[in-house]
Order: C-alpha cells, then structure tokens, then sequence
C-alpha cells in the first residue's frame, strides 16, 4: 500500500463510527469480550457457600461471614466486593457458572492456562488457541480488520498461533505510530515470518481501528478503567469480534481478605462501565461477557493468609445474550480430590462449545475436537 | 530427523554460507561477518572496535576470549542506597501521611535507578556474555520487585547473579534459595512448620530445575515443608534459618526419603537428569537456535552436570555450535528488548543519556528489568513481537536516530510537581519517562565507523556492506542501489529484521 492510499485510508475512517454495513444484521456483529482473572480467582470466596458450615471450617480467617456477602435474589451469595452485579443479575444478565474445570487438573498457573487457551486435554498440547481455531474454522471474520484486540496483556491467549490478534495498551497511541510499519514486506522464514506477519496486521488495523467514540459513562479510575474504556472505543469501531482485557494480581497466596476484594470490585466495576458504555453505542445487547481464570483455589486457607492453587472455579457470563441463572454445581467440599481441591461440574471447554454455537453459529466439534454438550446459559 | 540427515542437512547449511563463514566452521578465522554474528548472539551487537578484536579468531579461540574475559561483579558503581535499612511494611504504616508519601516516592526512585545502573553496566561492561548470562538467571530465577518491593535486595540478588553467572549452577541454585529477594518473592520467608506454604517447592521444580511434569504433588508437599524455616532478618537483609519454624519430620520427594532440609532437596532436584538438559535446553533457545536438537543437548548436558555443573562448560559447548555465527533466517532469534537498546547503543555507539527512562521505555517494549511479569520471567522467542511492542521498539529506534534537540522532559519527569504522589502522577510520569529520548544515536559516526559517508549515494556494494553490519539478516525490503547513505542506515534499524540476531 503507499502512504496516500494508507493515509486516505487512515483518516477516511476517522469520522466513521457507525458499523459496517454488513455488520449490523449478521450474528458475526457478535462481540465478544474475555475478562482474565491472572493467577487462579479464588472462585469459593467469588461466588460463596456461606451457608455450608463446612466451608467455614476450612476457612477460619478467610471465610466470608453470612452477614458480609451479596445474596442475589434468589441466586448465590457473591463477595461483597460485587455488589455492584446486583442489577445485572436482576436484569437477567448473569450467568454464574459454578464448578468449571477440567479431568486431571493440572496446578502450574502456565500450563494451566495454556490448557485454558488452547482447549487442549490435560495432558495434551495444542499449538493453537482456541479462539484462533474458531475464527480461522470460517473465512466470515475475514471482514473484520483484525481478529481481535488483546489490551494489556503480554501474550495473546486463545488468539495465540495466528489469529490476527492487535496488541495494544493504547489505541490513539497505536494508530499514530502504525505509519513505522511496513505491510508489504516479502514473505520470509523463521522468527521473520512472524515479524513480517504482524507488520501486515498493524498496517491493517491502524489504518481502521481508531476509537472516536465519545462516552458519557464515568470509566472507574486507574489501569483497569483506562483499558475498560479502550476496551469500549475498540468495540464502538465494530472492527473486531474479540476483545479481551487480563487483569493481573489474583495469585493470592498471602494477604488475600484485602487484596481479593479490591481485585474484584475492579471486576464488577469493569463489567458495569462496559455495560453502560456499550448501551450508549446500542452494542451492549449483541455483546457477551466472559470471565476465566487458569484455575481456582484450594478451599482450605494456608496459614499465611491466603489460598494455595486449586482447580474448579466459578466464572461469569454477563449480557443480554444470557440466560440469567446459576449452572454448573458449587464445589462439593466433603468430596475434595487427593489434593485438597475442588472436582469439576462443568468442563470449561463446553462453555466454549455453546458460545461458538450460540454467539457465532460455528460448529464447535471441530475446533474443540470433539462434542460438548450445551449447559444452556446462552439464549438460543 | 535421522542422523544422516541431520548431517546432510548441516552440510548444505555449510554450502549455503558466505564463504568467510564456512572457513570460520571448520576452523578459519571468524572474519569480520562471523565476529559480528558471534559477539551479537554472545553478548550485544558489537562496536566496529570490538569485531575487529574478534575477527582474526578461530570460533573457538573466540569463544575462550570470551570466557576468559568474564567477570564476576558490575563496574558501574552501585547506586547510593543499597545499603540502607529496609523500611518494613509496619514502619511504614506507623508513618504520617506525608512520611509515607515521601518513602513511597523513594523507594519508586530507587527501583528506577537500580533499573539505569543494570543498564548503564550493559552498556559499557567490557564482558557482555557476562551480562547476557546475568540477565539469563534473573529470568530463570526470576524474582520481581512488585512483590519484594525493597530494591535493595533486588540488587544484591542481581550481585549475586552476577557472582555465580558463569560460575557453578548447584551453588547458584542452593544460593538463590536463600536469598532475600528470593525468600520474599516465592514466600519462603512466610513457610513454617504446621503451615507450609508450596510457592517455592513447586516453582523451583518446575522451572528452576526439573520442568514442568517431571514431579508429583507429592514431592511439592513434602519438598515445602523441606524449606520452612528458611527466613531473612529485616534489620541485616541477611538468612537466617529459624530452627523453631521449621518442620524436621520425615518426606519424600523424587523417592529420596529422610528427614529432608531444603539443601537436602535441592540435592535431590540436581540428583535428577532431566535438571540439567532442561537448563542446556534453555541456554540452547537464548544462544544458538529457536528450537534445540536434543541429539546435541545431551552430551551438553552430560557435561555440564559432569564437570560438578560448571556453567562456563555448558556455555562454552553451546557458543561452538555452528549456527552461532551463521547468518541465517531459520535460525534467527528475536532480541530481547534489552539486547535491541543495548545492542543498538554498543554498535552505534551511541550514548545513553536517561538510563532510567530507556529502563522505561524497555518496559514499553514488554521488558521491565527487575520486575518480570510472573515467576516463568519472559517467555522470549516470538513472543516479544506482537503488535504493541513491535510498534514500541521502531518508535525507541527511530527516536534514538532522529536529529531532535536534546529535551528536558528526563529532569521534568522525574521532579514530582507537590500534589502529584498518587499512584495517577506517578504512571504520568512514567508515561513521560517513556517518551523522553534516552539513548543518542549519531547516524553520521555509525556510518563513518562502517567506512562509509553519510551525504553519498552508496553503491550497491556498499549498501548490502552497511547492511550486513547492522543486521544479521538480510532486510526484507532492499534499499534501491543509489540510495543516500542515511536513508540506507535507517531503512535497516526499522526494518523487521533489525529485530533478529
């Protein structure tokens, strides 16, 4: 491309906020945004059973008293940090997923989360995200500029292994300096292939996705609201599928009663900014939320004040594309496994299979390499 | 791959080589080409000066230069404060708000400084494979100053890295799992008896020792209650085991049973074989070749563990292979963001003028020295390209060459405005820190120092000379023959494979 056509290109797009034509009516407008819990969310002190007393005999310092959590409307008990998900849950956009898991867990946080990421069996390695897979599985995302924003993240999780996935912290900062990159460079070998390829996809998205979108809602302070924000310009260009934003810090071995609740009033904070900001752009009722996390924690607290790596965990759904409700089953803490940890109810890789399904209309046995069965928390 | 094609395949890879290169393999001189490409992988891209030191060398006499020009400390003094007393966390709660404020501030001025120094020494150790190695071992035992918070014990584990870079790696490991920073980072200091904590049982199997798989649960349980009563004193900064703390019952860890301490199962872990083809393994992926050849990492790692785990060995036997000083594509490996600024500084010549914002800016580029982003450190590889640092690194490059004025921001920056101490002015000034122009690269003298003039169209000779010594791979998008020297130079550091060594 020359620089007149890229710069013609590059500020054509700048006044254009409205979707693509073709994106308004096709399922493929669906966005999706992945919300990383980084280093194993404390899913027993997310969504809490406060009223199983076995729970408090595990837990004698970090346990969460009866009289301290959320109880959702005939729904679980939260932390008190998510107060903030009462609406939500009213309006019947929450979906908690409770006990979600895999066979033979495994405890590394970075083996884990590449099973996450690639949807692999335990003991199996996949080169590919799952995401990437999913995308790449249909030629209909060839439309979008790129095939997904990662923000604030070092790796690109499931879009790893060839999905055109953008890494960026800031967006206006990215769309300045894609000038320095050169999309036209031959095609070449080894690690240059690599460098050549992501030359291709900045040339590509800085010349389209440029948020101008301007918000009323009040984004929460600090990093997380900052990429909460990007996260809702990115969207508002319509020019991606994926959005996926990694929060760190939830390894929480020690000190966790304070540093958990401020980690997750972030969470709830992020979701309800991103709600009202989407809503502004009337994209919030095509758009799915999804929390994970590479792993839970071990119900029994250590003696330093926090929680050891476990396995099973809850997760969240949010959006109109819900079915408001509980699934999945809570940990049973009279039955833990050999380690201490939780057994799964939900195998994570069938929240995967129904939101291809559901969101996207992709046939998910291929990308997941064999049938999971639908647990329904996703309108039809 | 069987052997005979392997060997095949090591010959045609021979055939295809320049010719000075496939004299310098089979026993030549380097030449200056091999020099280059040796001294990159080695260390950092080298100063005209330091490839003509190294050119009229056989690889192996290179390789033994380089080794026996290591040291074991920094020469750029030490930053002022690293043996001030750490303000523990009940101190600091017991200040006044302004007190607090005001060490808060320190203790971030510290860290920037510690992270100006390392890169101030990389800049101009006269032993850069010791620097290279230095900074290897701070991402194999990583510990990162969010966690440990006192930079003072960030420094004396990179001294202590430094000490034992090229040293002997059982010492090295039996001394990093008493250390401070350490003890703190992976939550040793908080493991007693009745109360283990796993943290540093399970991260020094799986990746300081073993690698992932190669243990059970097990041996985790057991192996942390190994290492309860291992601690610091706050008021010394030093090790101190807590006989009281620590847990003298029976274990078993990797079938080794007794009343096992934590020196005890570190023996156990250098016991195994797979320790030390999984470290020969990773240095094969920081010096030779993305994917290792295991045929070749065996013997390596026989020798490395039979030499009583001399580092130095292992180095030495992975700097000789052939791939090291080829100028190849398939090969190729991706700079560290650390090796891109240093490198370009120490070819160019170049002079760092804000240690601490470069420190900065590499943070930008997905590399924050001191403070890796989880205890596996940098994955490397591919990995340190993706959209967002790529676009960082050209715009760090474009900025040290362009001819802009000098600025103030540095001193603006780092001179916190009263009422700017929350955690909002801070990341605003980091954000500025990041834009300074912290490294200055004169294009005039880098051209000169190639022999070349910076006003003048260069031939087509000369262009592909220019480019050969600041790549060690051909560019993807050839400047036309004719082509003004300085526009030939620039096109070269932006081009994609100004990323590779």
């Amino acid at each position: 491309m020359d620089r007149r056509r890229f710069l013609a290109g590059a500020f054509g797009t700048l006044s254009c906020s409205v979707l693509p034509a073709w994106a308004s009516s096709s399922a493929l407008a669906r966005l999706l945004v992945l919300v990383e819990l980084r280093g194993g969310n404390d899913g027993l002190n997310t969504v809490v059973p406060v009223d199983n007393g076995r729970y408090h005999d595990l837990r004698p310092r970090l346990g969460l008293k009866p009289d301290a959590v959320v109880r959702l409307a005939d729904g679980p008990a939260l932390h008190p940090s998510l107060g903030a998900l009462e609406p939500l849950w009213a309006a019947g956009e929450v979906a908690v997923l409770q006990g979600v898991g895999y066979p033979r867990p495994n405890l590394s946080h970075f083996r884990s989360i590449e099973i996450w990421d690639t949807a692999s069996d335990s003991e199996q390695v996949l080169q590919t995200g799952w995401l990437t897979r999913a995308l790449q599985s249909t030629g209909d995302f060839s439309r979008y500029s790129a095939d997904g924003v990662v923000l604030g993240a070092p790796d690109l999780g499931p879009l790893g292994g060839g999905a055109r996935a953008i890494a960026l912290n800031d967006p206006a900062r990215f769309a300045a300096l894609a000038r320095l990159a050169n999309g036209e460079a031959a095609p070449s070998r080894g690690a240059l292939a690599h460098l050549v390829r992501v030359e291709a996809d900045i040339a590509r998205a800085g010349a389209s996705i440029r948020p101008d979108a301007v918000f009323t809602t009040e984004f929460p302070r600090g990093p997380v609201g900052q990429a909460v924000k990007h996260a809702a310009g990115i969207a508002a260009t319509g020019q991606v599928p994926v959005i996926r934003l990694a929060l760190p810090g939830f390894d929480t071995h020690q000190n966790q009663l304070q540093v958990h609740g401020a980690l997750l009033k972030q969470v709830a904070d992020a979701v309800v900014a991103l709600r009202l900001a989407l809503t502004e752009q009337s994209l919030w009722d095509r758009t799915l939320v999804l929390t994970y996390s590479e792993f839970g924690r071990r119900p029994l607290e250590n003696q330093t004040g926090g929680t050891d790596h476990g396995t099973a965990s809850a997760l969240f759904a949010f959006g109109p594309l819900v079915r408001g409700g509980v699934y999945g089953e809570a940990p049973d803490l009279q039955r833990l496994d050999d380690n201490g940890n939780a057994r799964h109810a939900i195998d994570f890789r069938s929240i995967y299979a129904e939101l291809l399904e559901r969101l996207w209309q992709i046939p998910s046995e291929r990308v997941l390499q064999k049938r999971h069965a639908p647990i329904g928390y996703l309108r039809a | 791959m069987s052997p005979t094609l392997r060997t095949v395949g090591l010959a045609l890879a021979l055939l295809v080589a320049s010719a000075a290169s496939a004299a310098a393999a089979s026993g030549g001189p380097l030449g200056e080409q091999g020099a280059r490409q040796l001294l990159t992988r080695a260390g950092f891209a080298p100063s005209a000066g330091e490839v003509a030191r190294f050119a009229p060398l056989t690889q192996h006499a290179a390789v033994d230069r380089l080794l026996a020009e290591s040291v074991d400390t920094a020469a750029t003094p030490a930053p002022a404060w690293i043996d001030d007393r750490i303000v523990l966390l009940r101190e600091l709660r017991a200040l006044s708000d302004e007190e607090r404020r005001a060490e808060l501030q320190r203790q971030v001025r510290m860290g920037l400084e510690l992270r100006g120094w390392w890169l101030r020494e990389m800049a101009t150790t006269e032993s850069p494979l010791t620097e290279r190695m230095t900074l290897f071992w701070h991402n194999h035992f990583v510990s990162a100053q969010p966690k440990v918070r006192w930079a003072q014990l960030m420094y004396r584990q990179n001294v202590l890295l430094r000490r034992h870079a090229l040293g002997r790696f059982d010492v090295l490991l039996h001394q990093v799992a008493r250390d401070p920073a350490m003890l703190v980072y992976l939550d040793t200091a908080l493991n007693r008896r009745g109360a283990p904590n796993e943290n540093f049982a399970r991260e020094a199997m799986e990746l300081f020792t073993l690698g992932e798989g190669r243990y059970g649960e097990a041996d985790i349980k057991d192996a942390a209650r190994a290492f309860t009563g291992w601690s610091f004193d706050p008021a010394t900064g030093q090790f101190v085991f807590r006989r009281g703390l620590h847990d003298g019952g029976h274990k078993t860890v990797l079938g080794r049973s007794g009343p096992l301490d934590g020196d005890a199962v570190l023996d156990v872990l250098l016991s195994q074989p797979s320790t030390a083809e999984f470290v020969v393994s990773k240095l094969w992926r920081e010096f030779v070749s993305p994917v290792p050849d295991a045929a070749r990492v065996r013997p390596i790692a026989d020798e490395f563990r039979s030499s009583g785990w001399r580092i130095d060995v292992a180095v030495r036997a992975l700097l000789l292979q052939p791939e090291v000083i080829q100028r190849s594509e398939e090969n190729a490996l991706v700079k560290s963001p650390v090796e891109l600024v240093v490198g370009l500084l120490r070819q160019s010549e170049g002079r760092l003028v804000a240690p601490a914002a470069a420190a900065v800016a590499m943070a930008g580029m997905g590399q924050n020295l001191f403070s890796p982003p989880n205890v596996r450190g940098w994955p490397g590889g591919d990995a340190w390209i993706n959209t967002a640092t790529l676009l960082a690194r050209k715009q760090f490059v474009e900025r040290a060459l362009s001819p802009a004025p000098p600025d103030a921001r540095p001193a603006m920056a780092m001179a916190a405005p009263a009422g700017e101490d929350g955690a909002e002015g801070l990341q605003r000034r980091l954000r500025m820190l990041e834009q300074v122009r912290s490294v200055r690269v004169d294009p005039d003298a880098w051209l000169k120092s190639a022999g070349l003039a910076p006003e003048r169209p260069l031939s087509g000779t000369e262009r592909a000379r220019l480019e050969g010594v600041v790549l060690s791979v051909p560019p993807t998008v050839h400047a036309a023959d004719g082509t003004l020297g300085l526009d030939v130079l620039r096109a070269a550091v932006l081009d994609p494979a100004y990323q590779l060594k």
